[in-house]
């Protein structure tokens, strides 16, 4: 297909990983395997760690213990550039205030694949056209980030990560802002990359959402526990509801569960 | 990122070559673009020999150098803080630079002497700004910004001080450090080389800052090593600054409506813009000190007047359109 399957995919994985969260005294180490396609979802509630664990793992900031691997070599071996065609991070928070155009913002995503005297081509170009129509803001192309709602602004980033093209997505809350259907699209994307052999690993505000469309979760404490594993051994109301601290109710929707808030 | 870039490049230079040959045809003796062409290609009269290659193409391509050096500065400056409203008069670049120059004026030192310690003052007025709005932490553009701003008004109080206790006869000389003037410039081949080696070094280190202007976190997680280009554009902004101001004072306007105006044209690639930058910033300028030439004449005004006067209209009527 295109020139992201044919080349070597490696899998990201931790070993002993504890993340540094600044007034937590000690955390709970982490080994996660994040294998090609599967799609994982990170729960967990306010000041959990969930945006510091996506930011640990895009090796963005130091952990406090343990290592990250890219198949079996260590990452801080591995130069910047060459790690960022193997993994790619949507941010919840963007900086889009300086004048640039949606197709210029998507291109930035080659950034990793050329060489600094090289001009984007027409490949490059032919990848950002397709990743904004998969998001469905191609017809916005010539408009500036900065003039966009919320929701348009975030399938922007999604496109300029899909243009980036790496193996492992990671993606910090991807349906905020973004409207029912445009949620649903964003979960069926995901879905289809994971089908192609990506490895995605998210987190989520939205329960069902994880619910729906996650085969692996990763629950986070705010005490820094975590517990991690396949979906359906991980959703059980008890765990939730002390994830939460939220009485829940569950109902079945389509074979999967479905949580609401009680109100007590 | 799209755009060829060839084209704007050549019609922004051939407007560049136009704005020199009207310059150096203007003044008390008017000479014709034929005239102007023939003495380039060596004939002529020796009045129009003289007065055109000694006298007003010095001053014309030391206006040019620092009209291209102070835009693509403010353009390097407006990546860094990712906000169109850096400039290296605004930041205090120009104010530590002029503050530099004086100093070592006052001193009894001269030429290459100046020009070391305009840089320095220009690198303190960088580590000053970054350092004191780093400060606990946090380090965003705004504060950075404001922190500029105030530290642009203590420069020049600084400089309004050191006139102020310059001996009488030295002051025509030192006046222009605080208005921006090109009138004394004579000696442009450093700002033109300077000039040179940063258009070509864009090429490489362009898309970098195509990549960094969306911010560092992203810059980084698209494989850029964030603090040594960061590092590598300060250090830039200040030698272009440095160079700006021995040669001609501080100006204020250029480098904050040229990348304006040329983003609201050209778009947003670097690679582009930069390049850009420095043909109509140094365009700009000839231009603008020709007018400072002849709208009083035979009184001079000092050039930064003109630019402010022709940039403001012309950048409000292209914000106007684009929206």
């Amino acid at each position: 297909m295109d020139a992201m399957q044919s080349r070597h995919m490696q899998t990201l994985s931790t070993r002993n990983l504890v993340i540094d969260i600044p007034g937590r005294a000690d955390g709970y180490p982490l080994d996660l395997t994040i294998g090609s396609g599967q799609i994982w979802g990170v729960l967990g509630p306010n000041g959990a760690g969930k945006t510091t664990l996506l930011h640990t793992l895009a090796g963005l900031r130091p952990p406090r213990a343990g290592a990250l691997y890219l198949d079996d070599v260590s990452v801080s071996g591995i130069k910047r550039r060459v790690f960022s065609q193997q993994l790619g991070l949507v941010f919840q928070d963007r900086q889009d205030d300086f004048p640039a155009t949606v197709m210029e913002t998507a291109l930035i995503g080659r950034h990793p694949w050329l060489s600094p005297w090289q001009m984007e081509g027409a490949d490059d170009l032919a990848m950002a056209q397709r990743a904004l129509e998969a998001l469905d803001v191609l017809h916005l192309k010539d408009r500036l980030v900065s003039t966009l709602s919320g929701g348009e602004r975030q399938r922007v980033a999604i496109a300029t990560l899909m243009t980036q093209s790496p193996h492992t997505w990671l993606l910090d809350e991807p349906t905020n802002h973004l409207d029912l259907h445009h949620q649903v699209a964003v979960m069926k994307l995901l879905t289809d990359r994971a089908a192609a052999g990506n490895a995605i690993f998210m987190c989520l505000h939205d329960l069902n959402l994880a619910a729906r469309w996650c085969d692996h979760i990763l629950l986070m404490y705010p005490n820094g526990e975590a517990c991690w594993g396949p979906a359906e051994r991980m959703l059980v109301p008890n765990a939730l509801e002390r994830l939460y601290n939220q009485q829940l109710a569950t109902v079945e929707v389509d074979g999967a569960p479905f949580f609401v808030p009680r109100r007590t | 990122m799209i755009r060829p870039i060839t084209l704007p490049l050549l019609v922004l230079a051939l407007a560049g070559v136009l704005a020199m040959v009207i310059s150096v045809g203007v003044g008390s003796v008017a000479i014709s673009p034929a005239d102007v062409l023939s003495v380039f290609l060596g004939e002529g009269s020796n009045l129009q020999r003289t007065l055109i290659l000694e006298l007003r193409l010095p001053r014309t391509l030391s206006a040019f150098a620092t009209g291209g050096l102070l835009a693509v500065a403010g353009a390097l400056m407006q990546v860094l803080l990712r906000n169109p409203l850096a400039d290296p008069y605004v930041l205090g670049l120009s104010g530590g630079a002029a503050v530099g120059a004086l100093l070592a004026m006052l001193a009894g030192l001269g030429g290459a002497v100046i020009s070391g310690s305009a840089f320095a003052g220009a690198l303190l007025a960088t580590l000053m700004v970054f350092g004191l709005a780093h400060g606990t932490g946090s380090w965003t553009p705004s504060r950075l910004l404001l922190t500029g701003v105030v530290v642009a008004a203590g420069w020049g109080a600084v400089i309004t001080l050191m006139l102020a206790i310059s001996p009488a006869r030295e002051l025509p000389g030192m006046l222009y450090w605080l208005m921006g003037d090109v009138s004394f410039a004579r000696i442009p081949w450093p700002g033109l080389g300077l000039l040179t080696v940063v258009c070509v070094l864009v090429v490489p280190l362009g898309r970098s800052l195509n990549v960094l202007a969306r911010g560092p976190m992203q810059a980084a997680a698209l494989g850029i090593s964030v603090r040594p280009l960061e590092w590598l554009i300060y250090i830039l902004a200040s030698l272009l600054t440095a160079t700006a101001v021995t040669m001609a004072g501080s100006i204020g306007f250029v480098g904050l409506v040229v990348p304006h105006m040329l983003r609201l044209v050209l778009g947003n690639d670097q690679r582009l813009i930069l390049p850009a930058c420095a043909l109509a910033g140094g365009t700009l300028l000839v231009l603008a000190d020709t007018l400072a030439r002849v709208v009083i004449a035979p009184e001079q005004l000092p050039v930064g007047v003109i630019t402010a006067l022709l940039g403001v209209p012309t950048f409000l009527y292209l914000l106007y359109r684009s929206r």
